[in-house]
């Protein structure tokens, strides 16, 4: 390669390293602001906004000191959060990796139609349906309870849908072998599909847990008391038209972020997978 | 053996019943059905039942133990000036977020996948952490960078370009410039990944021929790699259209609760849930949200169209 074209090269990816670069700022200024403004006095705040100063005179722990105090029910719902969203996780990767793998082992009348009907689930937006599943709600008692965040989407399209296509690529051999053995149905599922359908629980897992503890509208509406709050829910009730508690609201939301960025950090590979399943797969 | 013990008789009841337990287990016939179970019982209870009483409710008064049928008067009262705006927002809302974040993150996705580009990995996973946040982080952090006073971190940015300091969130369009920033911000790392999902199935080989044949780099990106993204791009505007029709919690944190100045962050879903929720009028909000179930159905309609999807199948 002659010299002008290598040099040509170097400065179109200088070029497109420097804009990467931009973005990757754009991307990350917002949460180092939020950081550096969650050790600043919240008056500081009100009075100068959101900036990058740092200023170790003013810099404390007291936002945070203050959540870990009885006064406050950060803990709660923080303690909430976590136990929604495991128990969802795990309930919805059991329920939804069966019923996936039924559809893409099984040969059996209407299988086609209840796979159409998982399209259509994911196609329809849940905020049409939210007001008659909240009166279910009531009907079923499960207003301000953990189970009435769970149990309506426990069974969700999209993890289906992504079991469905593993398991569809698995072979099919073991499960012959299985037969032979005299396995249940059952027990070929749990002792030799799930440890081949690893890498799709590790995604799906991801992706559900994410959106278990980011999950505003329907906790929203189902939540009533202070008690049984999860992160975002409580977080937001501190904006009010009566003032805002902008210093506990900050230090709350940098720790609400630090377990997913902490998963991120380490399994980015299944995080990727998870994201893009309902795109690449369809 | 005649006059068996009632003790034998429940053995006999327990053996028959594990046999039948045991055949159930072992049959390939019924074993699908147990497996889909979770699915029919959740689709029927949490998704049949409440579109079909969503449709049902949109027709009625519903009030504490008293529900009544009253025809179209429902959706004869959305006819109003603040649903049509919450309907223009919404629309206003989508279109811009489609208008931005699809060509934008899809360059960037050809970009990061050149062959000379250097820190792919870190750059893919910087740009995501955004989507990493809930919108009541995301809103807070730009409800504080969007305040007022002049201190607040856009109006140090305008002001130092020279322009006045702004009251952003009072201003119907600077207010939506601010939604939309927000939308921007945490799902461009998103789409790059859909994009370079998209651009990873792409054989290489394609490339390598057109360079044989001397094709430049615009015609490279223009006549191959854009027409074999189209599968991903149609994706990923469906979900940018379905979530900009759903879209609420954004505006809801940006003017903490339902209550922006004169409804300028007034969605279709914000319209739902005050009159469904806040004002309890479950048939009025019912109705908003078969409205909300029409546009989406129409916009995909149109959209498959324009896309070619139905000729396709000819």
């Amino acid at each position: 390669m002659d010299t002008a074209k290598k040099r040509k090269r170097s400065v179109y990816t200088a070029s497109m390293v420097l804009l990467f670069i931009l973005f990757g700022a754009f991307a990350v200024f917002p949460i180092v602001t939020l950081i550096i403004a969650s050790f600043k006095p919240a008056q500081e705040l009100m009075r100068f906004g959101l900036n990058l100063k740092i200023d170790p005179a003013i810099f404390s722990l007291k936002n945070y000191s203050y959540l870990f105090t009885g006064e406050s029910l950060y803990l709660t719902w923080y303690w909430n959060s976590l136990l929604i969203t495991a128990v969802f996780t795990v309930l919805c990767l059991l329920l939804s990796s069966m019923v996936g793998y039924g559809l893409a082992v099984y040969q059996f009348r209407l299988r086609n139609l209840i796979f159409v009907l998982v399209l259509v689930m994911m196609m329809i937006p849940i905020e049409i349906i939210m007001l008659p599943l909240y009166k279910l709600s009531i009907s079923l008692k499960l207003i301000n309870n953990i189970w009435g965040i769970i149990l309506p989407f426990a069974v969700a399209p999209l993890p289906i849908f992504f079991f469905r296509q593993y398991a569809s690529g698995l072979p099919r051999d073991f499960l012959d072998a299985g037969r032979v053995d005299g396995c249940t149905e059952f027990g070929m599922f749990f002792r030799i599909m799930m440890p081949l359908m690893a890498p799709a629980f590790s995604s799906m897992a991801i992706l559900q847990a994410l959106f278990s503890w980011n999950n505003f509208l329907w906790p929203l509406i189902v939540l009533r008391t202070n008690e049984q709050l999860t992160i975002p829910i409580g977080l937001s009730t501190l904006l009010t038209p009566y003032g805002n508690n902008f210093d506990m609201l900050i230090s709350g939301a940098v720790l609400a972020i630090l377990p997913i960025l902490a998963v991120f950090l380490f399994f980015q590979k299944y995080f990727i997978e998870g994201m893009t399943a309902g795109g690449v797969k369809g | 053996m005649e006059n068996a013990s009632p003790a034998t008789a429940d053995r006999t009841a327990g053996i028959n019943g594990r046999r039948k337990l045991t055949r159930i287990l072992y049959s390939q016939k019924i074993a699908p059905w147990l497996f889909v179970l979770p699915f029919l019982i959740s689709f029927a209870l949490f998704f049949a039942y409440p579109v079909i009483s969503a449709v049902n409710m949109s027709f009625q008064q519903v009030l504490p133990g008293q529900v009544q049928y009253i025809g179209t008067d429902n959706y004869e009262k959305l006819w109003n000036p603040i649903f049509w705006k919450a309907i223009v927002n919404s629309s206003k809302y989508t279109f811009y977020t489609v208008l931005i974040l699809i060509p934008l993150p899809l360059v960037l996705a050809v970009f990061l996948n050149s062959k000379t580009m250097v820190l792919k990995n870190f750059f893919r996973s910087t740009l995501f952490i955004p989507a990493l946040t809930s919108v009541v982080v995301a809103g807070t952090v730009f409800r504080l960078a969007f305040g007022e006073l002049e201190g607040s971190l856009m109006n140090t940015i305008v002001v130092s370009l020279g322009f006045d300091p702004q009251r952003w969130l009072r201003s119907e369009a600077l207010g939506m410039f601010a939604l939309v920033l927000l939308a921007c911000w945490r799902w461009i790392g998103v789409n790059l990944l859909y994009f370079m999902a998209g651009l990873q199935n792409i054989p290489k080989e394609l490339y390598e021929s057109a360079d044989i044949d001397g094709a430049n780099t615009w015609n490279k990106f223009s006549r191959i790699t854009l027409p074999l993204l189209k599968p991903i791009s149609i994706y990923v505007f469906t979900i940018s259209i379905y979530g900009g029709y759903s879209m609420f919690t954004e505006s809801y944190m940006l003017w903490s609760g339902n209550r922006s100045p004169n409804d300028i962050g007034l969605t279709i879903v914000g319209y739902l849930y005050r009159n469904g929720l806040e004002q309890n009028n479950l048939g009025l909000g019912s109705a908003v949200g078969i409205v909300l179930l029409l546009i989406t159905i129409a916009v995909t309609i149109v959209q498959l169209k324009l896309f070619g999807m139905f000729r396709k199948e000819e």
